[in-house]
């Protein structure tokens, strides 16, 4: 038993309909009470889908338990198959479901019905939804296409050089993070290569689509958290090689092309494919506040580690924490975390990312729609990163996250909570004016950026006196005349430091004592 | 386990009332306690159950607010399930570190889930185990929210029901008034300050704001619903020897008046002076829901289930906005409070009771009502086809009753129709 209060990740079920509401032509039975019917508003209200996921619930009841309920899985097989005509309509349990065990993929199997059927088994106990995408598009792929298999030790034969090379897309998904976008973005960038995209998928695949999947000469594993399951096993079974780089952010975007061109053995101009602007952007001098700035990172495995690069080698951050709440993902991220000289954080406990922020004070956070919240609570800038997200992380605008023009879309979304140099160096300028409130923060924030959350911050600590330490007069006046946006920073470093020095009075020297102390 | 989701009684309406068993698109009980947590700010509910009653929660409350909310899971795992962890024992350890951590709650609540009833987890013993090692720090009760016992709204019903046998009985010869049903905080405001000059004293709102709140009860004691959802609560509080008052629900002008009406006639207030309390607000309230009514006059609205609010909202709406109502479907029928609406309803009504998802939205299709009050898991599924709709779960998250509310609510209903009007962008799907 687990005390939880919010969590990252749904159960696999949600998994399996995220699988079936991005494919078409296929339909999912899930056997469960009323209440799982929840999940149809993720689709319909945080993607705004225009249609119900295709998904029928059987929906039992307390007085269907131990004399209907398989009957009723029979029948909403029948009802579904009649009144979708799916391809293939998949089975599964939710988790009360799993307690019962009518065992409906059986039931499915043994009711003849006009379709084929892949049964899914979810595990509610012990997985989650991540690992519910993966296992439902892992059996759909394997159930649709492993009677086409070669034989084992069957050689792939080298691919006709008078044929555009091809690749498929697998992984984007309803629900991941900015998926719709990510394909057109990644499509783009291999056809300015010379590379034809085969089949995306799950995303607008129909089951007949997947089972041209073979046809291709690789496949991009674009989302590993749906799709490193399915790449494998089409890499053991039809020797299709896998391409492992995401292309998130620049370096990743060029890694990224190398490593198709290296697989598919073609010839490619980098300088050719594309450029971003991330590059001149970040090395622009407006660009040279965002030096060092202290960045905590958290998320799904792949965009955490992604973010972590980008952080640090193109917007010149530094990062001084990262994590995951993927298990399944935490061996990548731990191995992320050692090039940064850390100790990553595999958790899925919100309180104890809560925690991690709240020690390490970073000055932006990278993180979930749940490290948003916390960055809120603490007033620390905050850019969402990976799922779980909320409706405004399913924009109207198109917003990769990947390929050149993902780079660009990192760059303006990390950079716009923070407050720009230029306008860092004017509030410095008219502080002492007195026709100028420095408490407002800069003009394109509004009342939620950074500068007004620290104002309120710096604020909050000024009416805050510990009791042990005390401010001299002068000191704290001194302490004023520093920029509002730091100031809280400032005061608490001062106080630390004093704590360390056994000081109970702050003067002056020890404001700027503690600032030799802390700058490095 | 009762069998809360069939209802019985014979019927007040005189309209055509089918029963419909099929899929079913509602929440269940659990989502119960994303107002109850609101309402009663001393309480604190543990979900016993999987990730999906976690996931339930938090998605159906829409955004996190809270770093730390007043409601949590207790998420059952294989070892739990398996029996190589003792489940009492787990809780037990479970709910000290809820204790340890939460110092200001005063009530804990244990709820039961689809799960923890499938696996006949006994969560009444727990809680009175519980009970016995918290004594003198936290009440510790149990009730189900389960989605195979209970839809939506009902959980509240559940969770009422639950504390009834705590009430302390009320002093013989003594009178008090028990409003049964969550509403909101300003809604019971405004509503206290009308019993004041109803002359109408001790008044108890059930649930009140904290959880210690407890009316006394006994033969003395007059009940009135405010909110539809409450009828085994109500029946339970009749057993104790409460007298329920029959009325329709405070929604709108009318339904308001005629609420604070039946409770004044019951305790024989004369009848000028609560004409004179009420003329003020009623107007205001008439007044208030005609600014609406030229956009909502003559339209065509559908009710598919979802929070047993249907009845009484097609009630207001056919009787003060001037809607044609082209079929209530509700997921459960009380008869017990639904008595002074009925008669209210136009006979030829169609009420469906239950669901059968499905034909339901075939129905909608072909009729293509000008207005559909549905969940919101079937809202934009409809809106891209082209029909508007209002999504329900609004009406028990915003207060809606009482007489300075009913403009609020005839806008709920006008505002979707109000922006088809307004919107030039082209093609609504």
């Amino acid at each position: 038993m687990e005390l939880t209060l919010w969590t990252y990740e749904g159960p696999p079920h949600v998994g399996a309909i995220r699988v079936a509401a991005s494919m078409r032509d296929v339909h999912l039975m899930l056997h469960s009470p009323q209440g799982d019917t929840y999940a149809d508003l993720l689709f319909t209200m945080i993607e705004r889908d225009g249609r119900r996921p295709p998904v029928t619930y059987t929906t039992f009841q307390a007085r269907d338990l131990g004399s209907s309920t398989a009957e009723i899985v029979i029948n909403s097989l029948r009802e579904a198959a009649e009144r979708y005509k799916p391809q293939v309509l998949m089975v599964a349990d939710s988790c009360t479901a799993e307690l019962i065990q009518d065992q409906p993929g059986a039931l499915a199997l043994g009711a003849d019905l006009p379709v084929p059927v892949i049964s899914l088994e979810m595990a509610a106990y012990t997985r989650k939804e991540n690992w519910g995408a993966a296992e439902t598009f892992y059996q759909l792929v394997r159930g649709l296409l492993s009677r086409n298999a070669p034989a084992p030790g069957t050689q792939r034969p080298s691919r006709d050089p008078a044929v555009r090379p091809s690749v498929n897309l697998l992984g984007p998904t309803k629900l991941g993070f900015r998926c719709r976008d990510d394909v057109v973005e990644v499509e783009r960038l291999l056809n300015s290569m010379g590379v034809d995209v085969n089949v995306v998928a799950p995303l607008g695949a129909s089951p007949h689509d997947l089972l041209l999947i073979p046809n291709a000469d690789a496949n991009v594993n674009l989302c590993p958290e749906v799709s490193d399951l399915t790449c494998s096993w089409l890499a053991r079974t039809f020797g299709m090689p896998t391409i492992k780089t995401i292309p998130m952010g620049w370096g990743a975007t060029r890694d990224f092309i190398a490593e198709v061109a290296a697989t598919l053995e073609i010839e490619v101009n980098m300088d050719q494919v594309g450029a971003s602007r991330l590059p001149w952007y970040s090395r622009s001098i407006d660009s040279t506040y965002l030096t060092g700035k202290r960045v905590f990172v958290f998320a799904d495995g792949s965009h955490a580690v992604a973010a972590a690069r980008v952080a640090r080698d193109e917007m010149g951050f530094e990062v001084v924490g990262i994590g995951t709440y993927s298990r399944e993902r935490a061996r990548d991220v731990r191995a992320a975390a050692k090039e940064y000289g850390l100790e990553a954080l595999i958790t899925d406990n919100y309180l104890e990312v809560e925690a991690r922020v709240q020690e390490l004070q970073p000055e932006m956070v990278l993180g979930t729609q749940m490290e948003r919240h916390i960055a809120k609570r603490l007033g620390i800038p905050c850019a969402v990163i990976s799922t779980p997200a909320h409706v405004q992380d399913y924009p109207a605008r198109y917003s990769p996250q990947m390929g050149f023009e993902g780079a660009n879309v990192l760059f303006d979304t990390w950079v716009h909570p923070l407050i720009m140099g230029l306008e860092e160096h004017l509030l410095h300028m008219f502080r002492d004016d007195f026709e100028f409130n420095d408490s407002v923060g800069p003009s394109h924030l509004g009342s939620e950026g950074e500068g007004a959350r620290a104002a309120k911050a710096g604020n909050a600590q000024d009416a805050e006196t510990d009791g042990t330490i005390v401010w001299a007069f002068e000191a704290e006046k001194e302490l004023k005349k520093i920029p509002f946006f730091v100031r809280g920073k400032a005061r608490r470093n001062t106080e630390k430091f004093a704590e360390e020095q056994g000081l109970l009075t702050i003067e002056v020297d020890t404001l700027y004592d503690a600032k030799a102390h802390f700058s490095n | 386990m009762s069998a809360v989701i069939a209802s019985s009684g014979e019927s007040h309406h005189a309209g055509p009332q089918v029963q419909e068993r099929g899929q079913r698109a509602v929440f269940c009980g659990l989502t119960s306690i994303i107002w109850l947590h609101r309402r009663i700010q001393d309480a604190f509910f543990l979900v016993v159950g999987s990730r999906t009653c976690a996931h339930l929660i938090q998605s159906a409350a829409g955004v996190m607010i809270f770093a730390e909310p007043r409601f949590a899971t207790a998420i059952l795992g294989e070892r739990d399930l398996a029996g190589m962890a003792d489940c009492h024992e787990e809780l037990d350890r479970v709910v000290s570190e809820l204790i340890a951590r939460r110092s200001g709650i005063n009530r804990l609540f244990l709820v039961g889930s689809c799960p923890s009833e499938v696996i006949k987890l006994d969560l009444e013993t727990a809680a009175a185990k519980l009970q016995a090692k918290h004594e003198n720090k936290v009440r510790i009760s149990s009730f189900s929210g389960s989605g195979i016992e209970t839809t939506f709204t009902q959980g509240e019903d559940q969770c009422l029901k639950s504390t009834v046998a705590e009430l302390p009985t009320l002093e013989a010869g003594k009178e008090n008034l028990i409003v049964l049903g969550t509403v909101s905080d300003i809604v019971e405001d405004q509503f206290r300050r009308l019993f004041d000059e109803l002359g109408i004293t001790d008044v108890h709102f059930y649930p009140g704001r904290k959880a210690g709140d407890m009316p006394p009860i006994g033969p003395g004691t007059r009940l009135i619903a405010a909110q539809p959802f409450v009828g085994e609560t109500a029946r339970a509080l009749i057993a104790r020897g409460a007298v329920l008052i029959e009325a329709p629900f405070p929604l709108g002008a009318e339904g308001s008046k005629s609420w604070f009406e039946a409770i004044a006639e019951a305790y024989s207030r004369p009848d000028d002076l609560v004409q004179h309390v009420l003329e003020l607000p009623y107007q205001r309230a008439k007044r208030a829901v005609s600014s609406h009514r030229s956009k909502l006059e003559g339209k065509r609205i559908h009710f598919l289930p979802d929070s047993q609010l249907e009845i009484p909202m097609a009630r207001f709406l056919s009787e003060e906005c001037g809607l044609a109502i082209n079929e209530i479907g509700t997921p459960f029928h009380d008869q017990l409070v639904m008595r002074g609406e009925l008669s209210r309803l136009a006979p030829e009504v169609p009420i469906v009771e239950g669901q059968d998802l499905d034909p339901a939205l075939e129905r909608v299709r072909e009729s293509r009502p000008d207005l559909t009050v549905c969940g919101m898991g079937i809202a934009n599924a409809l809106e891209s086809e082209g029909l508007r709709t209002k999504w329900s779960i609004e009406l028990v998250f915003s207060p809606v009753q009482g007489f300075d509310q009913a403009g609020d609510l005839a806008s709920l209903f006008a505002k979707p129709l109000v922006r088809e009007s307004i919107l030039e962008v082209g093609s609504w799907s």
